[in-house]
């Protein structure tokens, strides 16, 4: 049983990663702006300028 | 003029527009990986869902299975699995991550050599896994059964991916990191976890190797990737793909962006927990199985979550999705996605799964998220982006529309047969008479079921003519479009936020600047190292026999466990008998954790098609099972199961006995100091006794053939805690 040890231990690992992730994206201020995330994905029309 | 644009592929230049003075860059997505990823995801989901098919008609008919090792479906399922979840669903979330991630970025994939490293390498390991796993070369555990050189390539190729997506990321123009970006970055830590940490085996030769763990832990190991598997291969890329692709078709806004977030982390965080529910009622703790149990349930909010979010951002446009093809099979598959995400959960629940498990509810189970969540969103998303990589329309909606519903009658006629053949099986299994013995043998059970395998093939054979006819369409669609290799853009860079020294510190300078983040990622990197090396420790001693007559497999057992993992036998026998009245009534004694420190791998199984092994040594006679393996239906009339042939005309390679016992030494199993000189004298000494016993049934064959080395290792199974009474002590 004792190979929990490393599936604990890996999956603390890998939960601790997200943690820092999410503490860095919130720090970041990643989540500041909720409402444009969703609409900028439209804007990527063909460009302007075409050569 | 987009068509020339080769030579500026990876720059970028700037230009002012006319407007303000605000520096736009101009740039260039890389098309083609994506193309070729597409066309990779097509060809190989054909590819994995023939095999399917193959292993869905050679149950419901033997003869299917032809005699020939590669065609028998202990072979064809992992290349069916194989193929399925890493060449169609791989290939698809690769297709899907390349376009979205350089739009989502606003920038091209950071190097295209690896972009090309990453895609030939992906299409050559799985063409040389599928090679491998019909020839034979199995590491017999489920969804890993591709051999340590593959692992390593895959392991390889995946950070090879890894750095071309945080390349990208690194390099982009947009601050925000959409919800998508963060599934795709959480997918890749997650798989790359768990393939390390399951695949790690120590070879006996370039094809062949045993798994570090053994019997319970490797179980548990197994099954903790096996589920996380799912999570982070088969859900979260692509609900990564579904916040960009569902709202690209629907041309609405997710429904809620705060919703993704909140979706994603409680998500990523509930997920890793769930595994053990692969282990109900096996000599797994019971607090291990009651976490899986709860987090399993937990896991239904963040699921529904994702479900509900992705279906209400077509909130305005239902009207469409009577039209749209794409849209229809979008709602399936997030209704599939919400269906699976409740059934999994109730599955874990002990009181279902006492039920459920090693029937083919778990097959249904897994195919309304196969079909239904990842190939439906798969197609969905092929038919959105195709026809905008070729500059076209799709060459037929009206076959679309007929895909959808081939693809849904499929789903259907997959998953109802089987409900009622798993909950018809189990209660004839659990069945007593008023007198209190079994009601029905097993081979009633498996024929009284027969029917519902037929109807099974009929709904794969229905969702893969929908593969077909999406496969012509998507042709028809490239002939008759012109191709983008290299799709312009235009975008402003980020703004500088801070003064850097020039482009080397970039990355060095960020962390600097974080301390916190800087301890705890190196805390992280130390405690790896610190967990690498306490834990072999560990492992080995804890193999310590807690069963005291429990021993190590002879030579010759050794022999023929290979052959019993080579041809799959795991996929459809179990060697697991849990502590039911019924199983205990059919099988023998339960079994103990104990019993299992010397098997590696563990070959519990996930499902019985035919009936547990667990307690099959000394219920049959040697040339019961010889004639069995010849022809099962001499034995057991009816029998679904295939003959195996070339058991009786190959032999064992007796020159490979030698590393054999030196490897199983090396991973901690007791065999006395220099016994691999001389084992092969006692594999000659019980291949002779068996050779003996056969010839008392009129059997003639010679000591060296591989069904003389299967006998040996099947009469043994189960037969240890027979040998000293009541000397048992469960500790671990």
């Amino acid at each position: 049983m004792s190979v929990m040890l490393i599936l604990l231990g890996a999956s603390l690992v890998v939960s601790l990663i997200f943690l820092a992730a999410f503490i860095w994206s919130v720090k970041d201020g990643q989540y500041d702006d909720d409402f444009s995330p969703a609409h900028q994905i439209f804007f990527d029309e063909k460009p302007k300028s075409k050569i | 003029m987009n068509t020339n644009q080769t030579q500026q592929s990876t720059g970028s230049s700037l230009a002012q527009t006319a407007t303000s003075g605000i520096q736009q860059e101009t740039f260039y997505y890389d098309n083609k990986s994506v193309k070729f990823f597409a066309y990779a995801t097509l060809f190989w989901g054909l590819v994995g869902m023939t095999a399917g098919l193959w292993a869905a008609f050679s149950i419901a008919y033997p003869q299917v299975n032809l005699g020939w090792a590669p065609t028998t479906f202990g072979r064809m399922r992992p290349v069916h699995t194989n193929a399925v979840i890493f060449a169609f669903v791989g290939n698809a979330i690769f297709c899907g991550v390349y376009y979205s991630l350089q739009r989502l970025c606003k920038t091209r994939m950071w190097s295209d050599k690896l972009s090309k490293i990453h895609f030939w390498g992906w299409q050559a390991l799985i063409l040389l896994g599928a090679l491998s796993l019909w020839g034979g070369f199995t590491q017999g555990k489920e969804y890993a059964e591709l051999e340590w050189p593959f692992d390593i390539a895959i392991t390889l190729l995946w950070l090879a991916f890894g750095a071309n997506m945080l390349g990208t990321i690194l390099k982009r123009r947009v601050s925000h990191l959409y919800v998508a970006i963060w599934f795709y970055i959480g997918t890749w830590v997650a798989v790359a976890m768990l393939h390390i940490v399951n695949s790690i085996a120590i070879p006996q030769s370039f094809l062949k190797s045993y798994s570090w763990y053994a019997g319970v832990q490797d179980a548990l190991v197994q099954w903790w990737y096996g589920h996380n598997a799912v999570a982070f291969f088969l859900t979260t890329p692509f609900l990564g793909l579904m916040y960009y692709f569902v709202p690209k078709a629907a041309n609405r806004p997710v429904y809620s962006y705060r919703w993704s977030i909140i979706h994603f982390w409680s998500l990523i965080f509930i997920y890793i927990w769930a595994g053990p529910h692969h282990l109900l009622y096996t000599a797994l703790p019971e607090w291990a199985q009651g976490l899986g149990t709860a987090f399993s349930i937990m896991l239904i909010a963040p699921s529904w979550g994702g479900m509900l979010n992705g279906l209400l951002t077509l909130r305005g446009a239902w009207d469409r999705v009577r039209e749209d093809a794409i849209l229809k099979f979008m709602v399936v598959a997030l209704t599939c996605y919400g269906m699976a995400t409740f059934e999994g959960p109730m599955l874990s629940l002990k009181s279902v799964n006492a039920i459920s498990h090693y029937t083919d509810w778990t097959i249904a189970h897994v195919h309304v998220g196969a079909l239904g969540w990842n190939g439906f969103l798969a197609f969905a998303m092929l038919y959105w982006l195709m026809p905008r990589l070729f500059n076209t329309n799709l060459y037929s909606k009206k076959w679309a529309n007929t895909h959808f519903w081939l693809g849904t009658l499929g789903i259907i006629f997959y998953v109802i047969p089987l409900y009622w053949a798993a909950l018809t099986q189990s209660l004839m299994w659990k069945k007593f008479t008023p007198d209190g013995i079994l009601q029905y043998q097993f081979m009633e059970t498996v024929t009284t079921i027969q029917p519902m395998y037929v109807l099974r093939g009929v709904g794969g054979l229905l969702y893969i003519s929908g593969l077909i006819l999406m496969i012509v369409n998507i042709w028809k669609t490239v002939k008759q479009g012109k191709f983008v290799a290299n799709e312009q853009s235009q975008a402003s860079p980020l703004p500088k936020k801070y003064e850097s020294h020039g482009k080397k510190e970039h990355w060095h300078g960020w962390i600097e600047r974080r301390p916190v983040q800087l301890t705890v990622l190196s805390l992280i990197v130390v405690g790896i190292g610190g967990i690498a090396e306490m834990i072999p420790t560990f492992l080995v001693k804890s193999n310590i026999p807690t069963i005291s007559s429990v021993q190590p497999y002879t030579p010759l057992e050794l022999h023929g466990r290979n052959i019993y993992i080579r041809e799959g036998c795991y996929v459809c026998h179990s060697q697991m008998i849990r502590p039911f009245r019924d199983e205990v009534a059919r099988y023998g004694e339960y079994s103990k954790a104990g019993e299992f420190v010397y098997d590696h791998p563990f070959q519990w199984g996930s499902k019985r098609t035919g009936p547990d092994l667990a307690r099959v040594g000394g219920k049959y006679p040697d040339s019961w099972h010889y004639n069995h393996m010849l022809d099962p239906t001499s034995m057991t009339s009816g029998s679904l199961m295939p003959s195996y042939p070339w058991l009786f005309t190959d032999r064992i390679d007796k020159m490979k006995t030698y590393d054999m016992i030196k490897v199983m030494k090396k991973l901690g199993v007791p065999y006395p100091a220099g016994y691999e000189n001389n084992a092969n004298k006692d594999l000659d000494k019980q291949a002779e006794k068996i050779k003996k016993s056969l010839e008392k049934d009129k059997i003639k064959v010679s000591k060296n053939e591989e069904i003389v080395a299967l006998i040996a290792y099947l009469q043994r199974l189960g037969t240890d805690i027979k040998n000293e009474p009541k000397k048992e002590s469960i500790t671990d």
